[in-house]
């Protein structure tokens, strides 16, 4: 999903990439572990440079090491740093720290149903693209009075203009149809109407794709009664947040869906709802799929098309028609089952392998 | 006071309660524009079928200038309410350009209706991918991201300002233990987004954890907002009562209006400080159908059912709320919204009908 006129990575070495990792919290590092795996499997030219940071700190000195490592190698993979509630309201949430800082300001999800997974809803293809820097997400609250806080919306004109080209843009390059943008216009005023205003301007710049508008609560509604009336959807930051794990858990849940974090000069690619899954981390449970996916992703994005596709593929083949499927869509494979039956899939389609 | 001739006494004036003429309540009926009127006669009649002890009071609330210049409700339909203190609503439309703010925002502010009910609960009949809904969803309705406080700082950039205020946050927090534990819900989940708006969030769900102290018997909860959208599209049965402040509720009560059928079949109501509560149906005034006998009134009737139990008239709502799911199941005079094509007298008058079977 990089656009056209992006610089190629920068960071490779001999032939092979440096890719930074941070394994994060709860199932992050298993399945990290599982997408290094699969990689050194399949011979991928990637080597990771692992930054550890601790949620439990209240320094900024860990985020910084690996928001300094990100700009140096240029990609990064991540698993969900936790926000814990006991530290006080200074410690801001890590994830938001490492998009802000590092720009990131397009978060882009594709959902789609698998035929292999179950859903009440089928034939969903949505593209979401949500500004992932400011809007709701600024972090900039304050206490005047006692027992009064106040927390501050921001939308800037350029942001906005911003994602709405880089939503129309990736529409035209995936042959989309439709753009909705999606927002609160009629209650905020001022902050909406101006996300509002610059998706319409861009939409101009753009006659062959069709621009229409929704407010978030009726999305929501149409989203669980007729999804597949949506093509491509943009939005500012919260209710990107909301559409986004909507989407996901209408094809199947957050296990399955892959998510990517653009920025002009960086990419961190992730699971697409950010879940931290502590309840179910080391217990060999969790869904590999989309982590596995988010892998994939980055290695198009190093234009390494040829092992991302044969992952993929092996990861749909033990999704749809191998039906290994893991607890969280109904079935009873463990991780490491799944991890296996991709492994054997690419093994079998006779490339390049190391020791099984 | 034990004596028999009191207890007879007694006896007699239940009597007379449950008979025509005894112990009526009044309530301020609303009836709203477009599609407004006829559902609201609909109600009506089918109140009338049930012979509820309710007299209705009918009133307009389009907004006059008040002495000062500022805009508020017409003093007889403030007079009602105040008097009456439970009202009926219909839906009103926004004009664009009279000048005057939004007419449910107005009366919000002017009864101070803090609490957004909605319980969402799955009718049997009308088919949705969703089956075995139950869940209540409790919006504070006053403060949040909906202040309406908006600065543009330099030319294009725009800040809006989300209040969180210790005593609103307490206030939905209270009612919403109060509201399980009169309708003998198990749990209390408080949705919130703490982990990015450390602050502001962060006020709300502590005050949330400080009312559930005071509650031991209810089951408290909390879970981020994306969470829960997350788990409420893959199983809504989980659920039970929701508590959250202003935005997120506006977004989560009406994806659960859609996860039963959206707003046509939503009941809502909004309780006030005063001990004022007011019900309406939550759907627009659909112009295009209005006077036409098209309309579906199982909003409003839902919403007037949620009334009666508001009010302790609990065999009078669940008698009409189960001729009204008769109707439905039985798909023969189902109105077009409802996939059938019968006009909206022939619907009420099956609901009457059944009403009257009823007893």
């Amino acid at each position: 999903f990089a656009l056209y006129f992006f610089l190629p990575p920068p960071a490779k070495y001999g032939g092979r990439h440096t890719v930074t990792l941070i394994p994060g919290d709860g199932i992050g590092p298993e399945l990290l572990n599982h997408v290094r795996e699969v990689f050194r499997f399949s011979c991928v030219p990637v080597d990771f440079e692992v930054v550890h940071v601790n949620s439990a700190l209240e320094t900024e000195e860990d985020i910084n090491n690996a928001i300094t490592a990100i700009r140096r190698n240029g990609v990064a993979l991540k698993g969900n740093i936790e926000t814990k509630h006991t530290m006080p309201p200074s410690v801001k949430s890590r994830n938001n720290l490492l998009r802000t800082s590092l720009d990131l300001y397009a978060n882009v999800m594709h959902c789609q149903s698998l035929p292999g997974v179950q859903t009440r809803h089928q034939n969903i293809d949505i593209m979401i693209i949500r500004e992932n820097t400011e809007g709701e997400y600024s972090s900039l609250e304050h206490e005047n009075v006692p027992g009064v806080v106040e927390s501050l919306k921001i939308i800037t004109r350029n942001n906005s203009l911003r994602i709405a080209e880089y939503a129309f843009r990736l529409a035209r390059e995936k042959g989309r149809r439709r753009v909705t943008a999606v927002h609160k216009a009629n209650i905020m005023k001022l902050g909406d109407g101006l996300f509002l205003q610059c998706c319409r301007e861009v939409a101009s710049g753009y006659p062959d794709i069709t621009f229409d508008s929704m407010i978030v609560d009726n999305t929501t509604m149409q989203l669980v009664s007729k999804p597949q009336q949506f093509d491509v959807m943009v939005m500012p930051n919260l209710y990107g947040n909301v559409v986004s794990n909507v989407c996901a858990g209408l094809v199947g849940g957050p296990g399955l869906v892959p998510g990517a974090n653009y920025g002009r000069d960086y990419a961190v690619f992730e699971t697409a709802t950010r879940n931290t899954g502590k309840s179910i981390a080391d217990k060999n449970i969790a869904n590999p799929t989309a982590m596995l996916l988010a892998g994939c992703m980055m290695l198009d994005h190093l234009k390494l098309h040829d092992h991302a596709s044969s992952i993929r593929n092996a990861i749909f083949t033990t999704m749809n028609e191998n039906r290994l499927h893991t607890a969280d869509i109904g079935g009873q494979g463990t991780t490491s089952e799944v991890v296996q039956s991709v492994m054997r899939i690419i093994q079998s389609k006779g490339q390049l392998t190391a020791e099984f | 006071v034990g004596s028999p001739a009191f207890l007879s006494l007694q006896r007699e004036r239940r009597c007379l309660g449950v008979c025509d003429g005894g112990q009526m309540q009044t309530v301020t009926l609303i009836p709203g524009d477009g599609i407004g009127p006829e559902i609201s006669t609909a109600v009506m009649k089918i109140f009338e079928a049930a012979k509820a002890p309710i007299r209705w009071e009918e009133r307009n609330v389009t907004a006059i200038k008040g002495p000062g210049g500022r805009w508020m409700i017409p003093p007889d339909a403030k007079e009602s309410m105040d008097r009456s203190k439970i009202g009926l609503k219909g839906p009103l439309k926004t004009p664009i350009a009279a000048g005057h703010p939004s007419m449910n925002l107005l009366l919000r502010k002017t009864f101070d209706l803090y609490a957004n009910v909605r319980p969402c609960v799955s009718i049997e009949g009308y088919k949705t991918p969703y089956t075995d809904v139950n869940l209540v969803t409790i919006r504070e309705n006053t403060e949040g991201e909906y202040s309406g406080i908006e600065h543009v700082i330099v030319d294009g950039v725009v800040q809006s300002i989300k209040l969180i205020t210790e005593n609103a946050s307490r206030r939905i927090a209270e009612y919403a233990f109060e509201y399980a534990r009169n309708n003998q819900r198990s749990s209390v989940t408080a949705v919130h987004k703490a982990n990015i708006m450390r602050m502001s969030d962060g006020l709300f769900l502590r005050k949330c954890r400080e009312v559930a102290e005071n509650y031991k018997d209810v089951k408290f909860t909390e879970m981020y907002l994306d969470t829960v959208c997350l788990n409420m599209v893959q199983d809504p049965t989980q659920f039970d009562v929701l508590v959250m402040p202003n935005l997120y509720g506006d977004i989560l009560s009406d994806l659960c209006a859609g996860l039963i059928g959206g707003l046509g079949v939503t009941p809502s109501g909004n309780i006030g400080a005063n001990g004022v509560a007011i019900f309406e149906s939550v759907h627009g005034t659909a112009p295009d159908i209005a006077g036409l006998d098209l309309a579906n009134p199982t909003a409003l009737l839902l919403s007037a059912v949620m009334m009666l139990r508001h009010m302790g008239l609990h065999d009078y709502g669940n008698k009409i709320q189960t001729a009204c799911f008769d109707t439905i199941r039985d798909k023969k005079v189902l109105t077009k919204d409802l996939g059938g094509n019968s006009k909206c007298s022939e619907f009420t008058a099956d609901i009457c009908r059944r009403v009257q079977d009823l007893d």
